[in-house]
């Protein structure tokens, strides 16, 4: 057996001796490497339908892996300086649960931001455990939410000693780091777990000048989308643990929600990516700075929007900015971030990631071509030129503080009853809203609704942002908890 | 033994000429370059396997993609050229006296460079003092342009590779914002014929419409391209491509043409039923 190397891919390299044996299949997936489906093989081609495989003895089993996704998982360990990595394949929300199951039993304290994800908040619904949120803080002129500051998480220590663990946002989606190294210390200080959520993070792990990463500054668990910007196939994560974790304990509560028929293709993807950025991620990640900071120049010079970056950094609530992001502020322009968004797609046949109330994020990566950067730069220059406006009356994104009434676990199974939107003023809810994307809750379950949160939610509707989380699919109508 | 160049035209067509012998080969940063010899056809370029021009035929394409905005527009001085780094478009401009400031955006120097080289029929007039040639993206340089030009022509190739851009709302909006109030642009418009080809020339067509408020479509023979039944595309601020066209003015010229006459000129907006469906489909109501 060869020396295990990041040159090497065990997962891919076992994929493809099965393929050599020509075995015949009397397992399941009943499609029989596509024979049984040949719309689905026409679709996505024969090599890839020969590898949609079962779990067996030469592939390992990804609930219990004891040799080539150990391996596997063994390299991407050391790849990413992590103790051990696990293979996830419910996408980064199961790892950033399977992190706060793992921290937080049911009643325990977790402290986070308000802006995390929703899988985030999903995973308190599922532990039982309550938030302590620390206010991220506004940028005034941006209007995007930032990082914690160091202050505002001693506070909450401080407020909160029996507090189980910290959830990070590294960075959050506008690219925003927190002092994460100095937050690291001082939680670790007071015994508690330190949580990130590195979603937006994988490059930070290979590229050189990018903000630090979880593990090398001693977090001890991170969730990484390998599909964002590591190049995996969509839903594929990572889970890192680090210092004391006990990798046991972390795979039996994985396994809790996790498939116990994980895909062979976004395993090996996985395993190919994490060579991949092993052996050249430092200068892909180059590549992908160098793009950005030129389209950054190149938005910058067309006037109106605002293409934001390291000048940002205030040593505080913005430690640090990952200048892979190509964030764009827009509200000087008349034009709401989801407004431009919704022109880009529907007039140039350009796809960004998201736009919301003052900004859009156009995700870069080793995939795009110089050429296209220009399509997307050309295209802003026209959208101002036809679409500009007067910017009076626009809303600016502003910190609403939650005012949390109820743990999430215990607003979400409350008896609850159905309100138009518009009567709900002062209730308790017991669901979610929020945009999609980001997918940053607006409202949580177990918090109170106000009139100004009504008033963010109807100018989002408005502009054309896509509201969910709601049992009403056209959010109209809201679950709050019943009074007596 | 024999050599051929064979371009597919669709999956289930291809095209062939006898190759005397090749005369260069090379990739550059954006494509695979080659210039063949052919006894049918002289010299041709091909840009990544796609016939790009040929000595036999040059002629038509580069006549009428120069002689009939010129022949439409009274007082040309500024042209902007994208793409068409062969030289041929130049060819045909600089002999309009009129013509203050040509300027050239091609991708791709080593297109130019081969060209002056293996193609003079077509680069010689390259060196012409008013000709500026800018190694650029042409959608990046026409961002950076407001109301300069009276004509700009764009010689790009197909809408796949590096000519993509150049088939985009966001470069025909760029060019309008370039162009004079007077103004009017060209561009090769690909084959209403094979469905492939049609559905480029169609989205081409809608995108135009969107951007200028005159936009019309004129058609030409060229052998070498698919199905030999080419389009351009007319895009103008002001000026009427039929109706504005002064052909005794451009007669007294008395430039000497080997396929474009003034005739041919009211007879190349007039376009088979077939074509005018295919773009009354993408017009607005």
């Amino acid at each position: 057996m060869k020396e295990l190397s990041q040159e090497r891919a065990p997962v891919l390299e076992a994929l493809n001796r099965y393929k050599s044996m020509r075995v015949v299949p009397f397992d399941v997936p009943g499609h029989k490497r596509g024979k049984g489906n040949r719309e689905l093989t026409d679709f996505l081609g024969e090599r890839c339908l020969t590898v949609d495989v079962n779990s067996m003895k030469p592939l390992d089993n990804l609930c219990h892996p004891v040799s080539v996704i150990k391996e596997a998982e063994e390299l991407a360990a050391e790849a990413f300086g992590a103790r051990h990595a696990f293979f996830m394949v419910n996408g980064t929300t199961s790892a950033v649960q399977s992190m706060v199951m793992s921290a937080c039993k049911r009643g325990d304290k977790i402290i986070m931001p308000r802006n995390v994800h929703r899988s985030a908040i999903n995973a308190l619904i599922l532990s039982g455990a309550s938030p302590v949120y620390v206010n991220p803080g506004v940028h005034t002129d941006l209007g995007i939410s930032l990082g914690m500051s160091l202050g505002d998480v001693k506070q909450a220590i401080i407020e909160n000693p029996d507090a189980k663990a910290i959830l990070i946002n590294n960075p959050t989606y506008y690219g925003i780091c927190s002092n994460l190294k100095a937050i690291t210390e001082l939680v670790h200080k007071h015994h508690m777990l330190v949580l990130v959520d590195e979603a937006h993070g994988t490059h930070f792990y290979f590229g050189r000048n990018l903000p630090p990463s979880a593990m090398s500054v001693g977090a001890d668990m991170a969730a990484v989308s390998m599909h964002k910007s590591g190049g995996s196939l969509t839903q594929s994560s990572l889970l890192l643990i680090n210092n004391d974790v006990s990798e046991g304990y972390v795979r039996q509560i994985i396994n809790l929600t996790q498939t116990t028929s994980g895909s062979y293709l976004l395993i090996s993807s996985l395993d190919i990516s994490r060579r991949n950025l092993a052996l050249r991620g430092d200068e892909i990640f180059q590549g992908v700075a160098d793009m950005a900071a030129y389209a950054r120049e190149e938005v910058n010079h067309i006037g109106g929007y605002y293409a934001f970056s390291r000048e940002l950094v205030n040593g505080n609530t913005i430690c640090d900015f990952d200048v892979t992001k190509l964030s764009i502020h827009t509200l000087d322009i008349g034009l709401a971030g989801i407004e431009v968004y919704d022109l880009l797609r529907d007039e140039y046949d350009i796809q960004i990631e998201f736009g919301d109330i003052g900004n859009i994020l156009a995700y870069l990566s080793i995939g795009d071509r110089k050429l296209d950067l220009e399509r997307l730069v050309s295209a802003l220059s026209e959208i101002k030129r036809r679409y500009a406006k007067d910017k009076t009356g626009m809303l600016s994104q502003e910190y609403i503080k939650p005012q949390i009434i109820l743990a999430p676990a215990e607003a979400f199974y409350a008896e609850s009853e159905s309100l138009p939107l518009e009567q709900s003023v002062g209730r308790v809810c017991s669901e979610f809203v929020m945009c999609y994307p980001p997918g940053i809750p607006i409202l949580a379950p177990g918090e109170k609704i106000t009139a100004e949160i009504l008033e963010y939610i109807q100018y989002a509707k408005a502009k054309g942002s896509f509201l969910t989380g709601t049992q009403d699919s056209l959010v109209n109508q809201i679950r709050t908890i019943k009074e007596r | 033994m024999e050599l051929w160049f064979t371009e597919k035209h669709t999956e289930n067509v291809t095209f062939s000429i006898k190759v005397d012998r090749q005369l260069y080969c090379g990739r550059s940063d954006f494509q695979r370059i080659d210039i063949f010899e052919s006894k049918e056809f002289g010299r041709f370029l091909t840009l990544d396997g796609y016939m790009m021009l040929t000595e036999k035929d040059e002629f038509i394409y580069h006549e009428m993609i120069v002689h009939v905005p010129m022949a439409v527009h009274p007082a040309v001085k500024r042209v902007l050229v994208i793409g068409g780094g062969d030289g041929g478009a130049v060819r045909e401009l600089v002999r309009y006296p009129s013509i203050e400031q040509i300027d050239l955006v091609e991708i791709d120097r080593q297109v130019v460079d081969v060209c002056r080289k293996y193609l003079p029929q077509t680069a010689s007039r390259l060196d012409d003092p008013r000709v500026t040639i800018y190694y650029e993206d042409g959608l990046k340089f026409v961002r950076t342009r407001e109301n300069v030009y009276d004509l700009i022509i764009v010689d790009s190739t197909d809408p796949f590779g590096p000519g993509e851009g150049l088939f985009t709302k966001e470069f025909y909006g760029n060019c309008y914002k370039a162009l004079t109030a007077e103004g009017l642009m060209v561009n090769q418009q690909e084959s209403p014929f094979y469905p492939v080809d049609a559905i480029a020339m169609q989205r081409a067509h809608k995108r135009i419409v969107d951007s200028f408020p005159i936009s019309r479509v004129y058609q030409a023979h060229i052998p070498t391209y698919p199905s030999g039944h080419w389009l351009f595309g007319f895009a103008s601020k002001k000026y009427h491509p039929v109706t504005d066209f002064n052909d005794s003015k451009w007669e007294t010229l008395g430039l000497k043409t080997k396929y474009y006459n003034t005739k041919i000129h009211i007879g190349a907006f007039a376009l088979p039923n077939y074509v005018k469906n295919l773009l009354e489909e993408v017009e607005p109501d």
